[in-house]
């Protein structure tokens, strides 16, 4: 029987949604909300979305299942007004710079504010302002313009199951902030970005590197190149009002030429690469010389999120670079030369769909004497706001081709961009075409098997953190197994990335993968194995996927960055040629015993000529042996009521 | 350890008699305010004294056929104005107001002589007469004690007293002569409704829970009273924690649920203490763990204490705090019968709600719907303080009025001044005035007044306050209390609260009121929880009693009880002022004028209300208006 209410004394017929609000929406009613995201747990705090009953009783119709035969209202003057005063309290706790905030024009408390009418506000302006949070490479935070709608909190913590941000404080000093009031760049935050994606506010935005970019096409000595990611082009066109999915790269090309850039090159000859090396480092994996699953490494936000939660888990890591890395470093490292440009002279700008993209081009592994690879990261949102800053009218711009060489992808390399691409591409450069198909309860993993060699080969395809945290678990406990495994840190791959135009909803990314998979149809090559300058580049300059000389340009190394609580990191892998490794353990019992003071003296010894690069001293956690603290670990050996003078001889006797 | 019905039933009358078998008994009130005032040093002084004189005797001595005098320390006795209390038994004299160098006379004169010692017995200052026994006192004779039968007549940490006072006897009755549903229906006969506030009927509630298809279920106390001049669920906990533990265990056979988990405020360190003895000896004895008295049933229940935050008391914030998240309530449905504490079918009631349980099932529904209204039956308890003369701990029958509670039991205004409101349940209460004194106290009279029983405070205010200050008070605490999560609570009570201020200052206009009133309005429909949609009943109910005082402090910038600082007006008495000038000389603001020796004259508008005039007038001539 077809199940039906009531809205403003219309039928309305219902299935399974799930709450009032979807079925309101369904009748092509428009609640205002904040706090309400279809993929988050239903919260609602705004109270923006109530709704009265035949009875006169309100509540909010986020958080009320549709009953057969409820009778509601949706704009009474008694909830127009509740809205509107609400929205006011809202407003009158906000800062009310509007025409000088990032978000102006696309915030959602604006937007609201404009469509409820509100002309006057009757409260003062809060007093005393929080400071802002720019300690992040990749994200900034604003506290004064935040509303807590806990939007970015039930992110962090539901999608991504990272949960670096909170609530802390009560009443009207409430406010979102990592633990202890500390730095988000003090917390296990792996840049993702997807907190700013789901912000209505400037509370949390994209750290801009618009100024750098803008500063480097100005200099006349500079050559500005450009790099843009797969998953740009079938995005950026939202911004201009087009429908997500829709492809502009031609379009892109030309407004970059407009602005101002002497190049522009595509990553998805990058990825080409990528896939190229990785495909060869899993053979080897496969081949039984290091680990298996092999871990894809082109999201940076999945490595960073590696290197803080699962160290046991990073030689799993493929050590490849990422696409955008492996572009900064063969344009700085070859292409310079070719072209007969300085490498410092040469501006390398991404333009990406993601956030933690920013992080990742300022690790140290990817500059050389100082010069990143990639010097700017601009988000597909600043990319936009460029191009109108540009004054150029997007719909008119004339399209242009990439640049060659570096202009020249595959199929493989262009549906990076989506999930399941890179472990695609990856297979595809084997001579295989993987099909992969939803796993197990809520179908979060995506896998296929391929048959190569005599042997079957399992992969697996994630995304979203809180996914993969369950697969690692599962993988960890024997329950799973794979031969490669690819994450994305954001839902729907890179897609669905921190820097993409608003709203970043599910539907939105799946127009885009299929634009990405519309125009990967049309094109000629889809191996990137077939890829004919990737072949020249092996050819003329890094000889063989996997050589010395790939392994020096696209190759890199990850550390364990667990944390004990912001400053001391200790590392797994001390054990290296020739060195005696000596842990010191700072859990709570040797600390209050001393061995912090041990740890510093044994730092100053450790630095004396005759030990010098022969001892690898570091801080450990509790080695659980805390009634003889304190202790130290000399290689395998654990001293007990460790000193200087004990921990000394247990070094000299392994010299 | 007791492993049966028959041997709960043996050690009941064995203890009963052994209770019996003192020749007297000394009870020294062991509740928070009798402790505050030294009742624990009365106690050791009355074991050391009684040892001294060879009359001291302890239960296990009584084992062996002994008689002699025993002291324990109880929980509150509720008349908490006149501690430290000590109860004489078998006699029932009551002493008040008991010190250490007091235990020599008693000891000499009652124990010893079976006599009274007068000048300790309470002396009602309206009657002017000593009772002798405190079910003679005025404060009692009024009170039926239901809940609080135990609470200051037995060692509540020692389960023998309990079980010697028929504890755990209904536990026993339910697991043997009762089925899960026929416990439910025998609550809900009973229509006893939930003590913590909402009055939802505890039978309907338990139901809900029995009929969830769920293998894991549980029962949560709460015990987060956090009202300010609350009281009631303390007492409990301290003076009778085993009767909240039968309760719970009853609720818990009812309904399906094998772990119980009660949520004190860790700044109730004696409840939290007495309560984990209780339990403690509960499982010692048997009467928690696996297989309850032989009969299948298995309980356990574990304390949580709660870090002081006034929304945990709020259903689905205390179980999230239980959880070990933030403390911050969601949005229902669900509710908490269905996914309540880790997301299980949960019985989540009051400590007072469960404190009832034993009686009614001991004594039956229809004893139990005898007492109080017909629609909320019962007694309740009430924190009596503010100005009124028996300050303390009070339980009544449901229906009485305001007048008999305020003058019978609470003997009446402190000083003899006027009544002017009482403020009834806490912060998320309203205010009661002179028209409502004939008002039956029970759920639903209350709720039609604008004011709801909460969980019991009662706040006495004379015609010295002002009813502006009260609601800025209770704004203040709301507003500070209020976890963050909803906008009208979050920011609605914050603005609330500055209008309040800027009307005590003396800086309120008309508008003023209209937006506290539409704020009010928005607050209460808007918000997510109980805290926020009760948060504006208190300027609620003052405004709709007591808008004349509003308005003289927006309009004639005058405080009608003189209470707010910023609306004192000093005024010059032109007949007594000599012109001495001393005034002129300590007003920090220069507002006072005037030549010498002729009456001076203070500027308004410069006047800083900080009266240091009115001190350095030595001719009394400058009042405050």
């Amino acid at each position: 029987m077809e199940k039906t209410i009531k809205i403003n004394g219309r039928e309305i017929s219902f299935t399974n949604e799930r709450n009032l609000l979807e079925v309101i929406r369904k009748a092509g009613i428009e609640l205002p909300t904040f706090c309400y995201h279809s993929e988050l747990s239903v919260y609602g705090a705004c109270r923006m979305c109530l709704v009265e009953d035949e009875r006169g009783r309100i509540m909010a119709a986020c958080s009320t299942p549709p009953r057969p035969g409820m009778s509601i209202k949706t704009h009474t003057e008694r909830l127009v007004r509740q809205r509107r005063v609400t929205l006011e309290l809202l407003l009158a706790n906000h800062d009310r710079e509007c025409t000088s905030c990032v978000k102006s024009g696309s915030c959602r408390l604006q937007e609201l504010a404009r469509i409820l009418g509100i002309k006057n506000i009757r409260f003062g302006q809060k007093k005393g302002r929080l400071p802002i949070d720019d300690s992040s490479p990749a994200i900034v935070r604003d506290p004064n313009k935040c509303i807590l709608c806990g939007d970015c909190v039930r992110m962090c913590e539901e999608i991504q199951g990272i949960g670096v941000i909170g609530f802390a404080y009560r009443g009207s000093e409430a406010r979102v902030t990592p633990p202890f009031n500390k730095n988000i760049s003090e917390v296990n935050c792996v840049d993702c970005g997807q907190c700013a994606a789901v912000c209505p506010t400037g509370a949390i935005t994209v750290a801009s590197h618009m100024e750098k970019v803008w500063n480097a096409l100005y200099d006349p000595a500079k050559t500005v190149v450009a790099q843009i990611a797969p998953a740009v082009r079938v995005s950026l066109g939202e911004e201009f009002g087009l429908k997500p999915g829709a492809v502009t790269s031609g379009k892109i090309i030309g407004a970059l030429k407009k602005m101002g850039f002497d190049m522009v090159f595509d990553t998805c000859f990058a990825a080409d690469l990528t896939a190229v090396e990785e495909s060869h480092e899993f053979l080897e994996r496969l081949s039984g010389k290091k680990r298996l699953p092999q871990f894809t490494s082109c999201c940076p936000a999945w490595v960073k999120y590696v290197e803080l939660n699962y160290p046991d888990f990073k030689d799993n890591l493929s050590s490849c670079r990422s696409p955008q890395q492996m572009f900064g470093s063969v344009m700085k490292g070859i292409y310079a030369k070719k072209l007969g440009i300085d490498p410092e002279e040469i501006f390398v700008v991404s333009i990406m769909p993601c956030t933690a993209k920013k992080a990742e081009a300022q690790r140290e592994e990817f500059s050389k004497g100082g010069i990143p690879d990639v010097d700017a990261v601009l988000t597909t949102q600043e990319m936009a706001r460029m191009v109108r800053e540009a004054g150029i009218i997007f719909d008119e711009v004339e399209e242009m081709p990439f640049d060659m060489p570096m202009g020249f992808a595959t199929g493989g390399g262009l549906i990076f961009g989506g999930g399941e691409g890179v472990a695609t591409a990856v297979i595809r450069t084997l001579g295989r075409e993987p099909v992969f198909r939803t796993h197990g309860e809520g179908g979060q993993i995506k896998t296929a098997e391929i048959e190569y060699d005599g042997k079957i080969i399992k992969t697996a395809a994630v995304s979203g953190l809180n996914n993969a945290k369950k697969l690692l678990e599962a993988i960890r406990a024997g329950k799973e197994y794979y031969d490669l495994v690819e994450v994305m840190a954001c839902s729907g791959g890179c897609v669905g990335g921190g820097g993409q135009p608003q709203p970043n909803t599910s539907d939105a990314r799946e127009s885009r993968k299929k634009g990405l998979l519309g125009s990967e149809k049309l094109m000629q090559l889809k191996s990137p194995a077939e890829n004919p300058i990737i072949k020249d580049l092996y050819r003329d300059h890094l000889y063989s996927p996997g050589s010395e000389k790939a392994h020096e340009m696209l190759h890199t190394t990850y550390r364990n960055r667990k944390r004990i609580d912001g400053e001391i990191c200790f590392s797994e892998d001390i054990k290296k040629a020739g060195k005696v490794s000596v842990k010191v353990c700072v859990g709570t019992c040797c600390y209050l015993s001393g061995a912090y003071e041990l740890f510093s003296a044994l730092k100053e010894i450790a630095n004396e000529e005759k030990f010098k690069d022969r001892i690898e001293l570091s801080a450990t956690f509790c080695l659980e042996n805390c009634a003889k603290s304190p202790c130290v670990m000399v290689d395998d050996t654990i001293i007990g009521k460790a000193t200087v003078e004990k921990v000394i001889d247990e070094v000299i006797k392994r010299f | 350890m007791i492993r049966t019905v028959d041997e709960l039933e043996k050690n009941f009358q064995e203890l009963s008699k052994m209770a019996r078998g003192y020749r007297m008994r000394i009870l020294v009130c062991g509740g928070t305010g009798c402790i505050a005032n030294g009742s624990l040093e009365i106690y050791k002084k009355f074991k050391e004294v009684l040892r001294q004189k060879g009359l001291y005797t302890d239960l296990e001595l009584i084992q062996e056929g002994r008689e002699g005098t025993g002291v324990a320390a109880s929980g509150c006795h509720g008349f908490c104005e006149m501690g430290p209390l000590v109860r004489i038994e078998p006699n029932g004299f009551l002493y008040v107001k008991v010190k250490a160098e007091d235990v020599e006379d008693i000891v000499e004169s009652t124990v010893i002589k079976n006599e009274p010692v007068m000048r300790l017995l309470f002396c009602d200052p309206a009657e002017k007469k000593h009772f002798l026994r405190e079910e003679e006192i005025p404060f009692y004779r009024r009170q039926t004690r239901l809940v609080l039968k135990n609470c200051g007549k037995i060692d509540p940490e020692d389960i023998r007293d309990y079980i010697a006072c028929g504890g755990y006897r209904a536990l026993a009755k339910v697991l043997t002569e009762m089925t899960p549903e026929q416990v439910c229906d025998e609550i809900l006969k009973s229509k006893l409704r939930g003590r913590g506030g909402a009055g939802f009927p505890t039978g309907k509630k338990w139901q809900q829970v029995f009929s969830q298809d769920s293998d894991v279920k549980y029962v949560v106390c709460n015990g987060d009273e956090g009202d300010p001049g609350a009281f009631m669920d303390r007492s409990v906990m301290e003076g009778d924690p085993h009767r909240i533990l039968e309760g719970m265990m009853i609720a818990g056979y009812a309904t399906g649920a094998r772990e119980g988990y009660i949520y004190v405020r860790a700044e109730y360190p004696l409840a939290v203490k007495r309560l984990q003895t209780a339990i403690n000896q509960a499982r010692e004895w048997g009467l928690l763990g696996k297989n309850i008295l032989s009969s299948n049933f298995d309980f356990d229940i574990h304390i949580n204490r709660g870090a002081g935050a006034f929304v945990c008391g709020e259903g689905s914030a205390l179980t999230q705090s239980i959880e070990g998240f933030r403390g911050m309530p969601r949005p229902r449905p669900p509710r908490t019968v269905e996914k309540g504490l880790f997301g299980k079918p949960t019985v989540l009631n009051n400590v007072e709600t469960f404190a009832n349980v034993p009686s009614i099932i001991l004594n039956g529904a229809e004893w139990f719907s005898s007492i109080g209204t017909p629609e909320s039956p019962g007694t309740k308890i009430f924190a009596l303080t503010g100005n009124i003369n028996n300050t303390g701990l009070i339980e009544v029958p449901m229906g009485i009025t305001l007048r008999q509670i305020l003058f019978e039991v609470g003997g009446g205004i402190k000083s003899g001044k006027k009544f002017k409101a009482v403020q009834i349940g806490g912060p998320s209460g309203g205010c009661l005035t002179e028209e409502h004194l004939d008002l039956s106290m029970d759920f639903d009279s209350l709720e039609k007044a604008g004011a709801m029983i909460g969980s019991g405070g009662l706040v006495v205010m004379d015609e010295d306050a002002c009813m502006v200050e009260v609601a800025r008070f209770f704004m203040d605490f709301t507003q500070r209390e209020s976890c963050g999560k909803c906008v009208p609570c979050r920011e609605g009570t914050k603005r609330m609260l500055e209008i309040l201020e800027k009307i005590v200052s003396g800086n309120g206009t008309v508008e003023d009121l209209e937006l506290l009133n539409e704020l009010a309005e928005v607050v209460k429909t808007g918000s997510l929880c109980g805290l926020g949609k009760t948060a504006p009943n208190p300027v609620l109910t003052t405004m709709k009693y007591f808008k004349e005082e509003y308005m003289a402090h927006v309009i004639d910038k005058r405080c009608p009880s003189k209470v707010c600082r910023g609306l004192a007006r000093p005024v010059i008495n032109r007949e007594k002022c000599r012109g001495c000038g001393k005034c002129k000389r300590i007003c920090p603001a220069s507002a006072i004028e005037g030549e010498a020796k002729k009456p001076h004259e203070i500027d308004q508008n410069r006047c800083l209300r900080c009266l240091a005039c009115i001190d350095a007038c030595p001719f009394d001539a400058i009042r405050e208006e």
